[in-house]
């Protein structure tokens, strides 16, 4: 049996309110793609994150090759030989490919004192051509494609001569044959004695790449297993910890008339061509695609976050006009962003003045504002959508993922909002807090509401839509009802087939 | 049981409001020491020179506290003080002329003072809005425009020598109490209710926390800013109606640096420079704190370049505090 060259245990970490990793321990090998795999919220992104020096373990040791070692920033863990390529992109984006690449270690001349910029360009080609990219290093990043930026972080990663490479989602932005680019290179990799350590929602992807497998659930270890030793159904099992119809709670509702239509809406700016979609009322409808594919930029327009060029929404029926989220609330259009901690929330505020922000009409008193009133009506939604938080001047900061949803969601309730649109609702927060918002999303359908859905989590796209609309670049590319659609289908068009 | 429970109650109040009473306790420890150095500054007329002296900055304060609760920055505050007392200033003298009755030329002039403020803040919040231009830039650029304005409408000359009914707002009384001090109490009561009870306040905080959430829930981000922009304009050209009163002179050259003070107050207060964390009590006290800082540092006969770099000192060390405190 060869030895670990990574070896954690008793990882714990905690952040208020939640416990994100408890005593867990994780070991991979050089030379092997060891894959961590669980639900959102499991951990998987937090020990990864330890390991890579972005957060500082709560307890818990780490060793490399048999030795403690105790670092907590991000330039200790490179020392160390490790790097990771993080689900969000972290480049500049007004600078070239060449000098992404080689931010931090740029080639020197004349004695060190200034960047030898055509070696520099010379070795990125060499990098880019090495990976059959199509990009030139002096190409600036913003006008890449989100699946050549991410190829870019990854060459970067891999210019760091790593040891150990921690992936987290690698492909979610990418196309086929960029995918197949990215696992030929992985297997160099291997093959160089590096250590892959691999986090993906495609359970397909992988078994293809994986060696072994280490299960992760609501921050605890489940279980390592080898690859071959091992099956899809098995490793759902371990991550899920519970059926699958436990997991997406749908309940079908027989759809009414059209709440919402949009006919031809574009936006040049934003890259959203020709959208036209319906939504019934007590309908979930799920809009599946790739990262970049132009789904949140849809949504945002329908809201009036950004203008649109031209299109036409209906509500029940009847014309709106909507060109800021004021006419979209007073359309009972309610929008749950995608990113909440930068869109949906202020976190220097409490529980109470968060839900309140978009109705403070409703508290009109005599000497100003009700706070009384505030209070109760955030008492309301605390207990209706049991938020978990010792009191509801709380700030919102101090909130566990779910609960922050949760809070965001109040707001709009508040509203009476029925048409509500929810951008990745259940991404980063827990499986049990996952499952309280999918029975909200029940709740509201069963009332009348009409749900969207955008997710790109297709388990999730599948459990609970009625109807799915794929996108692809801007523009939808097929229409799938829930009997109907499948993975294979959902990714086939996501790629921009029909 | 009922004493636990307004113990309780007690500890609560003081730790949701910490920072507040960290100032305090700071303002108050600082007055000890400089008593200790220099007992006269405990006499009654000294303690009044000393809260007569901070009335201008802490009315200016008032509005440079929405500003940067919402996440922005005025520089413009000190020249627009200057270009409002000369509008102020010339207008109600037009009564000795003849040309007006003497009290409908006072009126007119503070009238005018005001909406000179007003504008100039409008203009500062339109070119933010409008230009979507950095507050920095924009009120940077006004810090020059209002001050070549003031010295344009006086020709560089100070407007001096008011009537009594004029000088009453700088230099008079209100039973026993100074003007100016009656004055920037109410005001900060005013002020303290728009944040706690209005949606114009609610959205300060809410803008300077996170503006795009705020957008989001359909809130007008423009009209909100030109407000906030508006009413430090209002409370700087307040200023001037204090400052020229008491001087009995309005100079097209007054007021400059006063942003920095301001700016000092709010920030010593512990309004965040990020905004969307704040709270006006903080800025009085704040202003408080550097006229405590300088009169004392007067007594002991510093001198005024010292006292630069104290001031310069306890702005960073405030700054840090809240940082430190804050990160728990």
């Amino acid at each position: 049996m060869d030895t670990s060259l990574i070896r954690m245990e008793n990882i714990t970490m905690e952040f208020p309110g939640v416990k994100a990793l408890d005593q867990v321990d994780f070991q991979a090998k050089a030379g092997e793609v060891h894959v961590l795999l669980g639900e959102n919220g499991a951990g998987k992104s937090t020990i990864t994150k330890i390991l890579a020096g972005v957060y500082k373990k709560t307890s818990g040791s780490i060793y490399i090759e048999d030795e403690l070692v105790d670092y907590s920033s991000i330039p200790e863990a490179k020392a160390y030989g490790i790097s990771m390529i993080f689900q969000e992109l972290q480049l500049v984006p007004h600078m070239t490919v060449a000098e992404n690449i080689f931010l931090g270690k740029e080639p020197m001349k004349n004695r060190n004192v200034s960047i030898d910029l055509k070696k520099m360009n010379q070795e990125a080609t060499k990098l880019l051509q090495h990976m059959n990219l199509k990009i030139k290093a002096t190409d600036i990043v913003k006008h890449l494609g989100v699946g050549q930026q991410q190829m870019v972080e990854i060459i970067k990663a891999i210019s760091n001569n790593s040891r150990i490479i921690v992936m987290d989602e690698p492909t979610a932005a990418l196309t086929e044959s960029e995918i197949d680019e990215l696992f030929k290179i992985i297997r160099e990799l291997k093959a160089k004695q590096v250590c892959v350590i691999y986090i993906s929602h495609r359970m397909a992807e992988l078994l293809t790449i994986g060696d072994r497998v280490t299960v992760l659930r609501d921050g605890k270890l489940v279980g390592v297993v080898d690859v071959p030793n091992t099956s899809l159904d098995e490793l759902i099992t371990m991550m899920v910890g519970r059926s699958l119809e436990q997991q997406y709670p749908k309940e079908r509702i027989p759809a009414a008339e059209v709440a919402l239509k949009v006919n031809n809406l574009s936006c040049a700016k934003t890259g959203v061509k020709d959208i036209s979609f319906e939504i019934r009322k007590g309908e979930v409808v799920g809009f599946a695609g790739l990262m970049g594919a132009g789904r949140t930029e849809v949504m945002r327009t329908v809201f009036g976050a950004d203008a649109k060029d031209s299109g036409e929404i209906f509500i029940h029926g009847k014309k709106v006009e909507i060109s800021r989220p004021r006419d979209a609330i007073r359309s009972r259009i309610g929008l749950l962003t995608e990113d909440r901690k930068s869109q949906g929330l202020n976190l220097k505020m409490g529980i109470h003045q968060n839900i309140s922000l978009p109705s403070m009409d409703s508290l009109r008193g005599r000497f100003g504002l009700n706070l009384k009133k505030e209070k109760k009506i955030a008492g309301e939604q605390i207990n209706n959508l049991s938020i978990k938080t010792p009191s509801l001047i709380q700030k919102a900061k101090y909130l566990s993922g779910g609960n922050q949803q949760k809070v965001v969601l109040a707001k709009w309730l508040v509203c009476d909002s029925d048409i509500v649109i929810f951008d990745e609702p259940t991404r980063g927060i827990d499986v049990g807090a996952k499952v309280e918002i999918y029975k909200v999303m029940n709740t509201l359908a069963k009332r009348g509401a009409a749900i969207i859905m955008v997710s790109s989590e297709l388990p999730e796209i599948l459990g609970m839509s009625d109807r799915i609309y794929v996108m692809h670049e801007g523009h939808i590319t097929g229409e799938l009802n829930y009997r109907e659609a499948t993975q294979e289908k959902i990714m086939s068009l996501a790629a921009g087939g029909r | 049981m009922l004493a636990e429970i307004r113990q309780a109650r007690f500890v609560e109040i003081i730790q949701r409001n910490a920072r507040d009473f960290a100032t305090l306790g700071a303002l108050v420890a600082m007055g000890l020491i400089i008593t200790i150095i220099e007992p006269v500054f405990l006499s009654p007329a000294n303690l009044i020179n000393v809260i007569n002296q901070s009335a201008v900055n802490a009315i200016i304060a008032i509005g440079m506290t929405f500003v940067i609760l919402s996440a922005g920055i005025d520089l413009s505050v000190g020249s627009v003080l200057a270009f409002s007392g000369v509008v102020m200033g010339s207008i109600a003298k037009l009564g000795e002329s003849g040309i007006l009755s003497p009290n409908i030329a006072i009126m007119l002039g503070i009238a005018a003072g005001l909406l000179a403020g007003i504008l100039c803040g409008l203009v500062n919040g339109g070119f933010v809005v409008f230009g979507e231009m950095h507050p920095f830039v924009s009120t940077l650029g006004m810090m020059s425009i209002a001050r070549g304005l003031a010295l344009v409408w006086t020709g560089g000359r100070p407007v001096f020598g008011f009537e009594p009914a004029f000088r009453f707002f700088g230099a008079g009384y209100i039973g026993p109490f100074p003007t100016q001090v009656v004055l920037c109490i109410v005001l900060y009561a005013v002020a303290w209710w728009i944040l706690k009870y209005t949606k114009l306040g609610r959205y300060a905080y809410a803008i300077g926390g996170n503006e795009e959430a705020t957008r989001l829930s359909g809130i007008n981000i423009g009209k909100m800013k030109l407000a906030f922009y508006a009413i430090n304009g209002l409370t700087a050209a307040i200023a001037a109606l204090v400052l020229t009163a008491r001087l009995d002179s309005a100079a097209p050259i007054a007021g400059l640096g006063f942003e920095l003070d301001a700016i000092a107050a709010v920030t010593i207060g512990g309004t965040s420079q990020r905004g969307g964390e704040g709270k006006i009590i903080g800025s009085l006290i704040g202003a408080l704190i550097i006229s405590v800082l300088r009169n004392g540092l007067n007594l002991m006969d510093v001198s005024s370049y010292i006292q630069q770099i104290a001031i310069g000192f306890v702005i960073i060390f405030a700054v840090l505090l809240d940082m430190k405190t804050k990160r728990k």
